[in-house]
């Protein structure tokens, strides 16, 4: 036997033993059956463990997360592995995306239970009936206090506030076609200044000295002169587009915990972001799946929620936590638009603004 | 044979297959008017351009600059060697992610540069170029200081004896036997720049796109099948050519050439001019890649009331966190996912390293150009293509974790068959005939003649394996998982956060995969053998 074929036979042995291990590491067998539920999601998914206990608890099934990548990316999986999904319920679709996936039949639809305690404003009308919202947040330009302060300015506070020549030079948003808060601005102004006006005003931000980085990690941690990383990175750009949420979460993740946020928001440039939850078509748990939902917009589950994904709860009269009270900012009017009309102009005007602003 | 052939067809071959069909197949019938109609848009032309001409252009770079690290590190002997062998070697093998956060501390705003000369490089090419630098310089000294160390430096002695001029003699003497090196080495940073997805993504901002890029905007944000379908065939072809010229310049590299143990070539410099190159080596290492990575560590150990270890010992804490897991264990995950990669990688990289020993002609030959693909296919590709053919049992991974050190793994593979490969090929079967000649049987044959020739290149092999798996983002990213985040991905998600804590503990964590990194490394430059051991 020469040595090649010695080689093979140990290597084909070990390989055996692999496949052996593997098969007894993964072992339970098939995690698909009626006594676990699967949630796909994003991966900034996150809820504390306590509550998935006690939806275990009460609902006798174990449930699995998997995790599909961002948001855009989680969405089309379940889009390319429909009727034979990966799991039982997908959470994470927000309305920017939301047409998409009902357009090519994604969900079972499903009114969940306790949906009438959804705040109106939140539930589903016409095109989005069968899934269910489960949180809500706004994408908002923050500023950074210090700075404004420092030049006694006042910071902007609308749309109109950005193409003023006192805040030249001041503004970095991310790439409308690659991350999700960059898209929500663009949304944001195109609502506010209608399918034709927009691109007039993005011409004057451009001339304003708007800024354009690829995601919302450049944009925030290493520009924004505001946040913790950008003051480390010495980010000179005292605006930013990032969340409502932004501020609270500076002071949550500070040590010590300051008495005011360092970062404030422009409540007069929001975009809303609704996200929905709903059941897989050809779930392998139904009725798992059904229960997880209802549990989604049950109390436990959304007071939970700020604090784990800085999103606001969509259910009424659960409260936001007091970080958010305290630091956080109220926004009463934001920008909205129809998931279907996003998704009728959505391409185009990402392509518009692209040459617009990029090039 | 079977076996990786088995593996690349149905955890490689298949999905980028099914993949591409499922974009370019409408109602069953080939769409192929759309390759012509997607090529003769002008921004996907630009694309093509830039993703060409700066692969071009950081090839040229990186030559110029490590080429003389490939000498320094081939023919001087001096302090710390090994410590910086291993140190040049571990930006190869960190995340993207990691690079750029690091790499935008050195050329970006505040950063060196800024500091000194107020120059900022941060969204502009010479960014992106000098990041692959970064990247790459490690392939350049591996690949070829590898052989230079062994080329017999009488050689070019008995040509200046023989009154040649020094660059003469090195022109044409030294340059004709290591050109097969630096054109492996060329070929190889080409492909990993023609392919660069976070680099460009980071540093470049949103103004340049590679075809790597362009492939992930049309495939997951946009959901374009049919365009990223196309811009995969392009891809696919540029690099299907390049690896047959990459293979062409190994099968040379391997050709005969007068070898001498590297120890004998070794010496301490001499003279005003090797001191001062290797003084100029030694800097442009400190400055390319010692200061981007020291100040990750400086950022993970700046705390909010100066320095300390803030955020290392929060990495231990569940509450509150981006995880439903204490971010530590992220550690734990990276390095069981990693050994099991490790593993599949040295089994299926070993069988086909064994099956092209025995040189069976064109066909096995051009495998061995196959087994490299995977490192030039976008991880998205292969991820999305896992999930729409790994989707019947009994082949329903799709949410196994065994997916993610599989995937590693198809990028590890290449590594063990390149650092096996020559080693196995040198083993003298003559040795063996005369170990069964004197009585022993095959399995004690092989046991003690060529297990003793090959252990080190195989563990050598694993190393690379298990530092590459380690550090891999790109196809952990792009396939689902159970919350139990590796180590780059869990950077990924605290730099996605706002806050003081989740962007110290990323720095951290960083910070302790490059730790990782560079211990896996070290332990595997003391393993060097004398002899030659592949190229990396």
């Amino acid at each position: 036997m020469s040595t090649i074929k010695k080689a093979s036979v140990t290597a084909i042995a070990v390989g055996i033993g692999l496949v052996a291990v593997t098969a007894c590491g993964s072992g339970g067998g098939d995690k698909s059956d009626s006594t676990s539920v699967t949630l796909v999601t994003h991966d900034s998914f996150t809820i504390s463990k306590g509550v998935l206990k006690d939806f275990e608890k009460t609902s006798g099934y174990k449930v699995r997360v998997l995790e599909d990548g961002d948001a855009g990316q989680a969405v089309n999986k379940a889009i390319l592995s429909k009727g034979n999904p990966q799991g039982d319920v997908f959470f994470g679709v927000d309305n920017t995306l939301l047409s998409r996936a009902l357009d090519n039949g994604v969900f079972e639809s499903y009114e969940a239970e306790g949906l009438d305690q959804v705040a109106s404003q939140y539930r589903p009308a016409g095109g989005e009936k069968g899934v269910t919202p489960v949180d809500s947040g706004d994408i908002c330009v923050n500023y950074d206090k210090k700075y404004f302060a420092d030049k006694k300015l006042a910071p902007p506070k609308s749309f109109d506030d950005l193409v003023e020549p006192q805040y030249k030079n001041l503004l970095v948003t991310e790439n409308a076609a690659t991350s999700s808060p960059g898209l929500g601005f663009v949304l944001g102004t195109a609502a506010k200044y209608g399918d034709d006006g927009w691109q007039d005003y993005w011409k004057k931000l451009k001339a304003n000295g708007v800024k354009v980085v690829d995601g919302w990690e450049q944009a925030y941690n290493e520009e924004f002169s505001g946040s913790a990383g950008g003051k480390k990175a010495k980010g000179d750009r005292p605006l930013v587009v990032s969340y409502a949420s932004s501020p609270p979460v500076e002071v949550l993740y500070a040590k010590p915990q300051p008495k005011e946020a360092p970062t404030g928001v422009a409540t007069g440039t929001c975009f809303r972001q609704i996200e929905y939850a709903g059941l897989l078509k050809g779930a392998k748990n139904e009725k798992g799946g059904k229960a997880l939902l209802d549990f989604m917009i049950g109390e436990k589950f959304q007071d939970d929620l700020p604090l784990q994904m800085f999103v606001n709860p969509v259910r009424e009269g659960v409260r936001t936590p007091e970080l958010f009270r305290k630091f956080g900012a109220r926004i009463d009017e934001p920008q909205t638009m129809a998931p279907k009309k996003i998704a009728d102009h959505r391409e185009q005007w990402v392509k518009s603004w692209t040459s617009l602003v990029l090039k | 044979m079977a076996l990786p052939v088995a593996f690349f067809a149905v955890f490689f071959a298949v999905p980028v297959a099914a993949i591409v069909a499922r974009g370019l197949k409408v109602d069953g019938s080939w769409q192929f008017g759309r390759i012509g109609e997607v090529l003769g848009q002008s921004d996907i032309q630009q694309v093509l351009w830039f993703t060409t001409w700066q692969a071009l252009a950081s090839t040229g770079l990186t030559l110029l600059i490590a080429l003389p690290g490939a000498y320094v590190f081939a023919r001087f002997d001096f302090r710390g060697k090994q410590v910086l062998r291993a140190v040049v070697t571990v930006p190869f093998v960190l995340p993207t992610v990691v690079v750029g956060t690091a790499f935008l501390a050195l050329v970006g705003r505040g950063g060196l540069l800024d500091e000194l000369w107020g120059v900022r490089l941060d969204t502009t090419v010479w960014a992106i170029l000098l990041a692959h630098v970064f990247f790459n310089y490690a392939v350049v000294v591996r690949t070829v200081g590898g052989l230079w160390s062994q080329l017999d430096p009488r050689q070019e002695e008995a040509a200046r004896t023989l009154g040649a001029s020094r660059t003469r003699a090195w022109w044409s003497v030294t340059l004709p036997a290591l050109a097969p090196a630096v054109a492996a080495a060329a070929l190889m940073v080409f492909l990993f720049t023609f392919t660069s997805f976070g680099v460009v993504q980071i540093l470049g901002g949103p103004a340049y796109s590679t075809l790597e890029v362009e492939i992930y905007r049309q495939t997951a944000q946009l959901l374009d099948l049919p365009t990223a379908a196309v811009l995969t065939i392009v891809q696919f072809a540029a690099v299907g050519g390049v690896l047959a010229v990459h293979a062409w310049a190994v099968r040379r590299r391997e050709s005969a050439l007068k070898l001498v143990d590297s120890a004998a070539a070794v010496r301490r410099p001499r003279g005003a001019g090797q001191w001062s190159l290797l003084g100029f080596v030694l800097l442009t290492v400190a400055l390319l890649i010692l200061l981007p990575l020291g100040v990750l560590v400086q950022r993970s150990f700046d705390g909010p009331d100066g320095y300390g270890f803030l955020y290392y010992e929060t990495l231990r804490s569940a509450d509150g966190g981006a995880f439903l897991v204490p971010v530590v264990d992220a550690i734990g995950n990276s390095l069981r996912y990693a050994v099991v990669a490790t593993a599949i990688a040295l089994v299926i990289g070993g069988l086909a390293a064994a099956a092209l020993t025995r040189r069976a002609g064109r066909l096995v030959r051009g495998f061995d150009a196959l087994l490299m693909l995977p490192l030039g296919v976008s991880a998205v590709t292969v991820g999305f293509g896992f999930l729409i053919t790994l989707d019947e049992p009994p082949l329903d991974l799709r949410s196994s974790w065994i997916l993610v050190p599989l995937a590693q793994a198809l990028v590890g593979v290449p590594f063990v068959v390149r650092t096996m490969l020559p080693v196995l090929r040198a083993v003298d079967g003559r040795l063996r005939e005369a170990a069964a000649v004197l009585g022993a049987s095959p399995w004690r044959a092989w046991r003690e003649v060529d297990l003793p020739l090959v252990r080190r290149a195989l563990l050598i092999a694993a190393g690379f394996a298990f530092a590459v798996s380690l550090g891999e983002f790109g196809a952990t990213v792009f396939i689902a998982r159970p919350d139990n985040p590796t180590l780059p991905v869990a950077v990924a998600r605290l730099l996605g956060r706002a806050g003081d804590l989740n962007y110290g503990q990323a720095m951290a964590l960083s910070t302790i995969l490059m730790v990782v990194c560079a211990v896996a490394l070290l332990l595997l430059e003391q393993l060097r053998t004398e002899r030659t051991t592949g190229e990396f």
